[in-house]
């Protein structure tokens, strides 16, 4: 972005040499550093304000050391290799069981859109499992699968389908009816008709509920981390904070912070570039 | 073009009634109607008199529940490829462009993409649009999207078109400009039109014939011959008695 500001100004300046160079530079840097400010000044001044407070004694410092240390503790674990291997274990459960929630429920929601006479038959139970908090089933689960992996993945799986495949079912069936008969009008077959129509209208919903279950992926990961984990970043923001190493507690949160973003940034490019058509992708 | 000879509509003793609160209500009853070949035939009628319903009958979007619809002596059952509908809305696919939107009627009738495309892109430019190929319908005005129906319904060069008050929702300016245009279209492609409207003026502007559809109960449809020539003036004084006839028919003059 700055570069591109640079590159900017130094065009604006070599067409018109009467404006000093200096001056333009002043005008866009100022332009831009408005825009940085008025987007993340909040952010900025909150944790200045954490830094501040923390490091004059305001605060307990036990509880919220100033963020430098948390910086330091974060380097340390990523650099030091001990974070690196917590991350990859937590990004394979969770990307496990996003991955099967989306293999399961975008099929499964686009067949329930389409044929009522399966979805007035699943709803019931779909609205009661879905009710169902997925943290209440995790001792279930771990009686079923036990205390290892597949009851974690599972747990993550179970809590991310339901978003999706509500979000997808919901996404074909408010697909409008004018568009199908217009279809249909020029001939196109049942399977054309979900291919070019249904499916093409459904996708802005199914990434609702792409982010939706993105989300609740990374809090069920946390959760069952907490339970029965030796490792995972949900294991570490437990460990760190029984062994009383708060700035590494608060690396692996700013680490679950940053995950979130990430996966949530990436949804968000992806829908720019499926659902070009429309502009509503906030 | 494909309309040169084909393109006639007979319809015999036609009939279809709506049930209503368990009361059922006709809206069509025994209709009969040549329609020629090449011709250009406005149904106009109140609301409530069952010219949409003829116009989706003709489209085989609806089933009559007695009599039938014969295209040059086949009976029709269900939609066919030499049909053509307009609706009110474009009903345009907002994830494709309008290239895509207008190519999409011969893409589902299995004609390959390039082909499709360079066969719309014909149309495109006949409509005036050559320019916004690449454009999304949310890019695109009212009468701008209608447009891009209207070369989406050419392109798969229909020998009839159905035309459900196709320019109903645009504004005044707009729809006149848009009346133009379809007298235009119609006198290049030679293609049966028919088309339900509830302005009487665009009714006289465009007609062959006009068929006013009654609204009470055992009253007869009337058919209309507009014999002017075109293009057409609107403040012509044979155009106004055209008017004046028509509203009286309506019993608004």
């Amino acid at each position: 972005m700055t570069l591109q500001h640079i590159e900017q100004a130094a065009s604006l300046g070599t067409r018109d040499s009467t404006t000093s160079l200096g001056s333009d530079f002043l005008r866009l840097g100022g332009r831009a550093g408005i825009r940085f400010l008025s987007r993340y000044g909040v952010l900025i001044a909150f944790l200045a304000m954490w830094q501040v407070s923390s490091s004059a004694g305001w605060v307990n410092t036990a509880v919220l050391p100033p963020i430098d240390m948390i910086v330091a503790a974060l380097w340390k674990g990523l650099a030091g290799g001990t974070l690196l291997g917590d991350i990859a274990i937590s990004l394979q459960r969770a990307g496990l069981a996003f991955a099967a929630a989306v293999l399961v429920a975008i099929p499964l929601g686009l067949f329930m859109g389409q044929v009522r006479a399966v979805e007035t038959a699943l709803d019931p139970i779909l609205q009661v499992f879905r009710q169902t908090s997925a943290l209440a089933l995790y001792p279930v689960f771990i009686l079923l699968l036990g205390l290892g992996e597949a009851s974690k993945v599972f747990v993550i799986f179970w809590a991310t389908l339901f978003p999706l495949l509500l979000n997808t079912i919901g996404g074909v069936k408010q697909v409008d009816p004018k568009l199908l008969e217009m279809a249909r009008v020029y001939g196109a077959r049942q399977l054309t008709v979900f291919r070019r129509v249904v499916l093409p209208g459904a996708v802005p919903s199914i990434f609702v509920g792409l982010r939706l279950s993105a989300t609740t992926a990374l809090l069920l990961l946390i959760a069952s981390e907490m339970i029965g984990a030796n490792k995972g970043i949900g294991f570490q923001v437990m460990n760190a904070q029984y062994n009383f190493q708060i700035p590494l507690m608060f690396a692996a949160i700013v680490i679950l912070a940053g995950l979130g973003l990430i996966a949530n940034q990436a949804l968000v490019s992806l829908q720019r570039r499926l659902c070009r058509w429309s502009n509503a992708v906030d | 073009m494909s309309g040169t000879s084909g393109g006639e509509v007979s319809i015999r003793d036609l009939s279809k009634s709506f049930s209503i609160g368990g009361r059922s209500l006709a809206v069509l009853r025994t209709l009969n109607l040549d329609i020629r070949s090449g011709e250009c035939l406005v149904i106009v009628g109140a609301s409530g008199s069952g010219k949409t319903t003829l116009l989706r009958i003709l489209a085989g979007l609806e089933a009559a529940d007695s009599g039938g619809v014969a295209i040059d002596g086949k009976p029709v059952h269900g939609v066919g490829a030499e049909r053509a509908v307009i609706f009110q809305e474009p009903r345009l696919l907002p994830w494709l462009t309008v290239l895509g939107n207008v190519a999409f009627g011969l893409e589902v009738r299995g004609v390959p993409k390039a082909e499709a495309e360079e066969r719309a892109r014909f149309y495109i430019a006949l409509v005036g649009l050559a320019e916004f190929g690449d454009a999304f319908p949310r890019q695109l005005s009212g009468g701008m999207a209608q447009r891009v129906g209207i070369a989406r319904a050419l392109t798969v060069q229909p020998e009839i078109l159905l035309l459900d008050e196709p320019l109903g929702a645009l504004d005044a300016m707009t729809k006149i400009g848009m009346q133009e245009e379809l007298a235009r279209i119609w006198s290049e492609e030679n293609v049966t039109m028919v088309m339900v409207t509830h302005d009487l003026e665009e009714a006289i502007y465009l007609a062959d014939r006009v068929l006013i559809l009654p609204k009470e109960k055992g009253g007869a449809a009337r058919l209309i011959d507009i014999d002017l020539p075109r293009p057409r003036e609107r403040s012509e004084s044979r155009f106004v008695r055209y008017r004046e006839e028509l509203l009286r028919e309506f019993g608004l003059h």
